[in-house]
């Protein structure tokens, strides 16, 4: 396939292409979507280490005297619950109780935050932002100037630990910290996307290169977005565009835990609150196929031939060979330990439904 | 890519190794490098009757579904049961233990519409996929 060349690059393209990766095109960037293989680079972070560019996200500096009252505004978590060095999950609602994106909020000084969005999303969310911002409240766009790579897996501390004069070990989750990251500058926080422990890296563009080439050389195993969303699906991770978009609910996705309706007003509070007393007419849960066949973004999921919901995010476990996926269904259905079909190429194939928190621990059976 | 002399290949990625009246059928190594990792393999039942260039199967990766196409009319004497739970012989062993079914054809099996190795990498080449 011919990659469009008006497709951004990050600044560790070369070294992709020097890896011999294959690059996709994906929310207007050339990424590589995998370099040995999609199941090896899944099993080496379940199993071991690997290493994500992950700069096509966007990165936003708040910063200013109401940095927080803009960030409580228009972010549903409750951002004055963040000390300095601490980060969180949290979403962009819309008016309507939907989604705009989700996001992690870093909190740098009392008045000076970074927060990552998708790259999907990136100009809408600065749009977003820049809209509530009041005077002497600056939004900027720091994602070109910089670059951003995940280390994951059980071994990413002691693959990290030797460039850095952080302590990694007394970082806790969701904890960051600044200091000297293979000579350089850079911030370091006890995040990801994969459901293993690891450590998301943000540090100047021209410096993340040698950050890249320093994991690479210490055989950490270059992970491109194929092993990135089976993982992140395993781990029962949304993704926007799949588990959550601008017609889904936190109370539907099952994110109301990273929305704090308590905290005061907030865009799309009024939403939220009234479609939680209402009550979900539809859950997301996770589905273990008992075949091989991989649920997809879009296959109906039935029971008895009823149409009851629609898969939004499947793949297959690199590590106990089961295929696996999230999907939408009718509160009335979505029990714990339901079997399901999910109708794939006009075929019903079995599938049980379970909490998407413990799809990373499932077996076919239990 | 890796294109063995003594097989025929379609324009649809499958290649057949006629054997007297027995022709074994799989996916050739380019196309299962395009694929990626293969996670589930659809195969007919034994005893199927296959008119050539119909669906007789599926193949599935982590990235992509792919139809899998007769290139000769024929019966199913055999599946490669294998591949129930060892996709992964699709990728490692493509024209091998990867194989996907045996037909019976007939004696005069045509096969004026397939493609020789050198034809084939041509073709793949020429047409970018």
């Amino acid at each position: 396939m011919t990659i469009p060349d008006d497709l951004r690059r990050t600044p560790l393209h070369e070294e992709h292409i020097r890896l011999g990766a294959r690059m996709v095109p994906f929310a207007g960037w050339q990424m590589p979507v995998q370099y040995a293989g999609v199941m090896e680079e899944a099993r080496a972070v379940r199993q071991a280490v690997g290493l994500f560019d992950i700069s096509h996200m966007g990165r936003f500096r708040v910063a200013g005297s109401d940095a927080e009252a803009l960030l409580q505004q228009t972010t549903t978590n409750d951002v004055s619950a963040l000390s300095p060095g601490k980060a969180q999950y949290s979403l962009i609602p819309n008016e309507q109780g939907g989604i705009l994106d989700d996001i992690i909020v870093y909190r740098k000084a009392p008045s000076d935050f970074i927060v990552v969005v998708n790259a999907s999303n990136r100009d809408r969310d600065l749009e977003f932002f820049r809209a509530h911002a009041p005077s002497g409240t600056s939004v900027e766009d720091v994602s070109d100037a910089t670059g951003m790579v995940a280390v994951q897996g059980p071994a990413a501390q002691d693959a990290l630990q030797p460039l850095t004069d952080i302590e990694l070990a007394s970082l806790p989750r969701f904890g960051f910290a600044e200091g000297s990251v293979a000579g350089r500058q850079a911030t370091i926080c006890r995040t990801g996307y994969t459901g293993e422990d690891g450590f998301e890296v943000i540090g100047a563009a021209a410096h993340i290169v040698e950050l890249w080439r320093a994991l690479v050389d210490a055989h950490v195993v270059p992970c491109g977005l194929g092993a990135r969303d089976s993982l992140r699906t395993e781990a029962g991770y949304p993704l926007y565009g799949h588990e959550i978009d601008e017609t889904t609910t936190p109370v539907e996705a099952g994110l109301m835990w990273a929305v704090k309706l308590d905290k005061g007003s907030f865009v799309g509070r009024d939403a939220i609150l009234a479609a939680k007393q209402a009550g979900p007419s539809r859950k997301l849960m996770g589905l273990i196929m008992e075949g091989r066949a991989l649920p997809r973004q879009g296959y109906s999921i039935e029971a008895q031939g009823e149409p009851i919901g629609v898969v939004t995010s499947g793949a297959f476990s690199a590590t106990r060979s089961i295929a696996l996926g999230m999907g939408y269904v009718r509160s009335d259905h979505a029990r714990n330990g339901a079997t399901v079909d999910v109708v794939i190429r006009g075929t019903t194939h079995a599938c049980r439904l379970l909490p998407k928190k413990d799809l990373l621990t499932a077996t076919i059976t239990s | 890519m890796e294109l063995p002399d003594d097989l025929l290949y379609t324009r649809t990625h499958e290649w057949v190794r006629l054997d007297g009246t027995t022709a074994t059928v799989g996916i050739t190594d380019h196309a299962q490098c395009e694929l990626g990792d293969v996670v589930y393999v659809e195969l007919p039942d034994q005893g199927a009757t296959l008119e050539r260039d119909a669906v007789f199967g599926t193949v599935e990766s982590v990235k992509a579904v792919s139809d899998l196409y007769a290139p000769v009319s024929g019966t199913v004497a055999e599946v490669n049961g294998a591949l129930a739970d060892q996709t992964e012989l699709v990728n490692q062993s493509p024209y091998g233990e990867g194989w996907m079914v045996r037909l019976t054809v007939a004696p005069d099996c045509d096969t004026s519409h397939l493609m020789s190795a050198q034809e084939y990498e041509r073709y793949v080449q020429e047409s970018g996929h």
